[in-house]
């Protein structure tokens, strides 16, 4: 059983955001300004697990964008992946949410035999959470979403429980599958410096668009999102009051004449 | 002269770095105050390879080169000095020997639980009460050949690690005829009968890093657990220690460093006079000067380890490293309390920790007199 971890490199929860003349930069005080996607550790780990815990033969970490990924990518093989491609080409930069779906979607066909690809529940950069579902829409499969546990596994189905926002559902597919997991799914472990070892010797390769047959559009000229206009939320503004009285009943008194004033209560 | 890290060590740093982060720093205030030991953090250790920095992998160790090595306790003691102490004389001087001089059944026997955290820790023992930087002349604990057996007796104190170990590296009389080929490694387990291990004692600082008197009373091990040749201990004991050395000059580095931190970040929030602290050049001094020595010190630890990784002689640089890094590390630490005001004499800010923590690395694996007269003796070679 193949497995395939879709992973992106996104800038680190630390990292201070800037935006200046609608360019977007961002620096991180840890020196690591960018990392794994931190909703794609959990797919990897769960990835990881289906290779010790359900005899999964290769867990491929795949990543698109350009050749700084391959540190995310390395990443995901210092924890335990058995194998990574990068997929990178100056005709994929812009791509909006379905391009990159194609995107995905032809990758993983090259890869070939996958019976279950992993997603991370969204990407810290984008906070869309949409590319499990059409990834799976462009191979045909089934998307299995918000997946928290992988019950079971046999030779053509797979039994999953899905965090949803009123409780929990358990449900039952047809392999193969694309499933995007929450972080109740698992703990990630860390990455091993024998695992760094071996990650920092690993050839990553990278396919071109010449090496896929992505089937539609992408690339900005095909992006249906436009990112003309980037600017930075504005500061919130307020201001503070003390409230002065002879005593603490007069304070209260007029407290609530206020905020019924600012219609609060 | 490149003095960039390369990039395995880079990586090495940032994931032990965000380790501490997450699994240590914030559990140094507990683990100071009520002296637990954060068994939970140090089980995830383990996969990591922290608990086998030098071991080799073919034993299950994360076989790191000496600069590494010294990263992972520099960013463990930015965290919390108590956890990294105990990870450093597992790693350095307890283990160090074992891989050095240990027989392939010894490794066998006791590296890969070792290394990997599925045991405990390990612990070497040299001090005791008549004994500490004057080993040759003081050891009294004895090991007496019976049979197939050695028979050991004595008391040692200031064993690190003793309550948390599995395996004790000690160092005793085999010859009681004194002299520099007197002494002898023997490897005891921690549950062998005899071995008593007193309350942990109570200290200045370091408080999650238990520290004990043993007492060995007729300890009987098998004749194989020598480690090394008979009468070599001395002799094995001063390189592990040249290594460990290297270790608590990075332990105080990191201290340091989170002393620094934390002095850099209360300046730009506190504000006298209109004006955040970090404003005023008197504390801009105090930070810029700590800056300055901290890297100074880093530089030195990297240059002995460094001097390690080439297979050259360190001894002088080992000593120099940590002679300059504790000292810094103290002065730095005090200077982060001044930065804090009065806040820095209380327990509710962490560089009070800090300072009482960093107080050991000026005495612990030989004091800064015993540096400067290791450093003196090799110039005056």
């Amino acid at each position: 059983m193949k497995v395939v971890v879709c992973t992106k490199q996104t800038p680190s929860t630390t990292a201070v955001f800037s935006i200046k003349n609608g360019i977007v930069s961002w620096d991180d005080p840890g020196g690591k300004p960018n990392v794994v996607n931190p909703w794609d550790e959990y797919a990897i780990e769960e990835g990881i697990r289906l290779k010790e815990n359900h005899g999964a033969s290769d867990v491929i970490a795949l990543a698109i964008g350009g050749e700084e990924s391959k540190e995310a990518l390395k990443t995901a093989l210092a924890m335990g992946c058995t194998g990574a491609i990068l997929v990178s080409d100056d005709a994929f930069a812009g791509s909006d949410a379905v391009g990159s779906a194609r995107i995905w979607a032809a990758a993983i066909n090259k890869i070939g035999d996958a019976k279950i690809v992993i997603f991370g529940k969204l990407t810290i950069d984008d906070n869309m959470g949409v590319a499990a579902m059409m990834t799976a829409r462009k191979l045909g499969w089934t998307p299995l979403t918000f997946v928290s546990a992988i019950k079971s596994i046999s030779a053509d189905s797979i039994t999953v429980e899905r965090l949803l926002d009123d409780g929990k559902e358990t449900v039952t597919a047809p392999l193969p599958v694309v499933i995007s997991v929450v972080k109740e799914i698992n703990e990630p472990r860390y990455p091993s410096f024998m695992g760094i070892r071996k990650a920092n010797r690993a050839e990553i390769p990278v396919w071109k668009a010449a090496d896929l047959s992505v089937n539609g559009g992408t690339g900005a000229a095909a992006s249906k999102v436009d990112w003309s206009h980037i600017f930075a939320i504005p500061p919130r503004v307020g201001s503070v009051e003390m409230i002065e009285g002879d005593s603490i009943a007069e304070q209260v008194k007029i407290l609530v004449d206020k905020l019924f004033e600012e219609k609060v209560i | 002269m490149n003095f960039e890290l390369n990039d395995e060590q880079q990586a090495f740093r940032h994931v032990v770095h965000e380790f501490v982060a997450r699994e240590v720093k914030p559990l140094a205030r507990h683990t100071d105050e009520t002296g637990e030991f954060n068994w939970t953090a140090v089980r995830k250790m383990g996969p990591l390879g922290l608990l086998g920095l030098e071991v080799p992998e073919a034993y299950g160790g994360a076989a790191v080169d000496p600069i590494s090595a010294a990263i992972a306790i520099e960013e463990l003691a930015w965290g919390c000095a108590s956890t990294a102490l105990a990870v450093s004389a597992h790693n350095g001087l307890a283990l160090g020997p074992v891989v050095a001089y240990g027989t392939e059944a010894q490794k066998e026997a006791w590296l890969p639980k070792l290394a990997t955290g599925e045991g405990r820790l390990a612990a070497l023992s040299l001090t005791e009460p008549g004994a500490g930087s004057d080993l040759q002349g003081g050891v009294r604990t004895t090991a007496v050949k019976q049979g197939q057996e050695w028979v050991i007796n004595g008391s040692k104190m200031w064993m690190t690690n003793a309550s948390i170990a599995d395996l004790m590296v000690v160092l005793v009389r085999t010859d009681p005829g004194g002299g520099s080929k007197s002494l002898s490694h023997i490897l005891v387990p921690a549950d062998t009968p005899g071995v008593i291990i007193a309350p942990a004692e109570k200290k200045m600082g370091l408080n999650g890093s238990p520290t004990h008197a043993v007492t060995f009373e007729n300890v009987r091990v098998p004749l194989e657990n020598l480690l090394g040749a008979e009468g070599r201990g001395l002799q094995q004991t001063l390189s592990t220690l040249d290594s460990g050395r290297i270790s608590i000059g990075a332990l105080a580095v990191g201290i340091a460093q989170a002393a620094y931190e934390a002095a850099l970040k209360y300046a730009h929030e506190r504000y006298t006079f209109g004006k955040p602290i970090a404003q005023h050049q008197a504390v801009q001094w105090m930070l810029a000067d700590a800056v300055t020595e901290i890297q100074a010190a880093r530089l030195m630890v990297y240059w002995a380890a460094a001097r390690k990784a080439s297979g050259a002689r360190y001894t002088q640089e080992a000593a120099m490293a940590k002679l300059f890094a504790t000292e810094v590390s103290e002065r730095v630490c005090r200077n982060a309390i001044q930065v804090h005001g009065g806040y820095g004499y209380s327990r509710e800010f962490e560089v009070e920790r800090m300072y009482r923590d960093t107080r050991l690395m000026t005495i612990g694996e030989g004091t800064s007199e015993i540096q400067r007269l290791v450093i003196a003796r090799a110039i005056g070679r």
